[in-house]
């Protein structure tokens, strides 16, 4: 399980601009990002390397942030890699509510980041499967 | 008691051949002798002819806020500038004051309003009325005053502030009505409490109050606390000062001095004039002041008028307490709303902060509102689904408080518009042209 930076992105020009500007400025690494988006509101999901700085930085320019709690997995180096990973949730009926992938800079492994609604039960499902689960350690050194 | 009751209970035939007549007459001396009137009233091509009944009153132009400072300082004054024997002005709060000239006989006619308004809350010779209102260029202080005098009344000519000192008076002159805005009132009866007083200590029967907004809840706290009668009395210096209209003690309304000042509500947007009953902005015509007479005054003021014989037994037309001005009001599908309502309402929802932005917008024929709301973190989710569902219930919300279907759009927090210091509330951005 690790944790995710949530950001508030309002519909309004250049906002998701900024908040990007602001974590290159700082020099936070973004390992991963994914942006959920309705016609009135974004939400900017983001993976980074270094979170409390991440979040202080975008708080101070008045930014909504919040925590989440999501699970990343490695995915098996295979074509029907991803599928295995969702079978397993799907078995113990967990819902997902959202994902996304992005590449590891070691090896070149992809890694996905899912977040279930209810994260106990999906640790447990994938635990059982024997996915491999990262950590927030793994995650920063990756 | 009723102070004049000839004019006070006029039946409405006599009534209106009165004003009628009266209408024609200052029609008439307003064109002769006012260049502002005559250029105004030539420009769209009226004469003093065509009044002939009441309605004809539509006829003509109204006259606004800034044409009175247009005219600053003396150009509205219909007579020699020897024949004007007081001067007043409404506080300028924004460019210019506005003046107002009152002949000998216009303070008469004060004087003479404002006796009614004394006698109409159960005041008369043997009153003692502690007259905190402003005395200076502010009408209230001198209203009062020559309408105390007017009925035989003593005045206490103690003016607004120093609160200790007019508690003193109150106690030991033993003051039976109080003059003042019904916020100093409140203030007067916190402070007497302070002071270790209850209301057994002071004589006060009633109370006229003015000169700001005031609600029902307002007059019944007054009541409880001071033991009176807090009673309405509306005015404005443009007009005369306080006393065009007076609550009587049956508190259902303001009796307008119909043979001094004649009533219409019109729409301010179409600026069509609507039937009894229907709120709107109140506009106003001096019948009978010399100094300075005014044809269809827009106050800015709303209200609803109300022709019914009053249980008090004048058949003066009242006027309901004033709900809000048109400078503040939105008038969305028809229906007048006035930011506070949409700000009350939020205000009921958990996290949500009193900042917010109204924006309208028309789309064809149909009037668009979107509000803006602060998103706080304490209402912010990571999922879309739970800040739709938030959207939607404050939507529900306004809709169910005040009846007003809007969008709620989340904004990010302290990014709402504001304008030196003061938070810009409404963007209005629709056509009227
Ligand atoms: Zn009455």
């Amino acid at each position: 399980m690790i944790k995710q930076l949530s950001v508030f992105i309002e519909n309004k020009e250049g906002r998701l601009k900024k908040a990007i500007d602001i974590l290159s400025m700082a020099n936070i690494n973004i390992r991963a990002l994914s942006i959920a988006d309705t016609s009135k509101f974004g939400i900017l999901r983001l993976i980074v390397q270094d979170l409390s700085k991440a979040k202080k930085i975008l708080e101070e320019n008045n930014f909504l942030v919040k925590e989440t709690d999501v699970l990343a997995v490695e995915i098996p180096d295979e074509p029907t890699g991803l599928n295995k990973i969702l079978n397993m949730l799907d078995k113990s009926k967990i819902n997902l509510e959202y994902l996304y992938a992005f590449v590891g800079s070691k090896n070149n492994q992809a890694i996905v980041i899912i977040r279930v609604e209810n994260i106990e039960e999906g640790l447990k499902a994938l635990n059982n499967g024997d996915a491999n689960i990262l950590s927030q350690k793994d995650i920063e050194t990756f | 008691m009723i102070w004049n009751e000839k004019y006070e209970c006029m039946d409405n035939k006599s009534k209106k051949e009165l004003q009628v007549r009266r209408l024609q007459n200052i029609v008439k001396f307003a064109y002769d002798n006012v260049p502002f009137y005559r250029r105004h009233f030539d420009e769209i091509g009226v004469k003093v002819d065509d009044i002939q009944e009441l309605k004809d009153i539509e006829k003509l132009p109204f006259t606004t806020k800034t044409n009175l400072r247009e005219t600053y300082p003396f150009s509205m004054f219909a007579v020699d500038d020897d024949e004007i024997i007081e001067i007043h002005t409404s506080s300028g709060t924004t460019g210019k004051p506005t003046v107002s000239g009152y002949t000998e006989k216009d303070i008469n006619i004060w004087a003479e309003i404002i006796a009614r308004a004394i006698v109409m809350v159960g005041g008369g010779s043997k009153d003692i009325i502690q007259n905190c209102y402003g005395y200076g260029l502010f009408t209230g202080g001198f209203g009062v005053h020559h309408g105390g005098r007017k009925v035989g009344a003593t005045v206490i000519p103690i003016s607004a502030g120093n609160t200790k000192r007019q508690i003193e008076v109150m106690v030991d002159f033993k003051s039976t009505i109080l003059t003042c805005t019904p916020s100093y009132a409140l203030y007067l009866s916190e402070f007497l409490e302070k002071e270790g007083f209850t209301s057994k200590d002071i004589n006060l029967k009633a109370g006229l109050f003015g000169a700001e907004m005031w609600t029902e809840e307002m007059r019944k706290e007054l009541e409880s606390r001071l033991n009176i009668d807090a009673l309405n009395i509306y005015g404005l210096t443009e007009i005369m000062g306080p006393g065009v209209a007076q609550e009587c003690l049956i508190k259902d309304g303001l009796h307008i001095s119909e043979d001094h000042f004649y009533p219409e509500i019109i729409d301010p947007d179409t600026l069509e004039v609507l039937e009894d009953g229907e709120k709107g902005e109140l506009v106003l015509t001096t019948l009978t002041r010399e100094g300075m007479p005014i044809i269809r005054f827009r106050t800015k003021d709303l209200t609803s008028l109300n022709r019914e014989k009053c249980e008090c037994g004048r058949t003066t037309v009242r006027m309901s307490r004033i709900t809000g001005r048109t400078d503040d009001m939105l008038k969305i599908r028809g229906v007048m709303i006035f930011p506070s309502q949409i700000e009350k309402a939020l205000l009921k929802i958990d996290g949500l902060t009193p900042n917010y932005h109204i924006i309208v917008t028309r789309d064809g024929i149909l009037d668009e509102v979107e509000v803006e709301v602060e998103a706080t973190s304490e209402l912010f989710s990571d999922e879309v689904k739970v800040l739709e569902e938030l959207e939607n219930r404050i939507a529900n919300h306004i809709h169910k408080e005040i009846g007003l279907r809007v969008n709620i759009t989340l904004a990010e927090p302290n990014i709402l518009p504001r304008s030196e210091g003061k938070a810009v509330r409404v963007t209005d951005k629709r056509n009227f042209n």
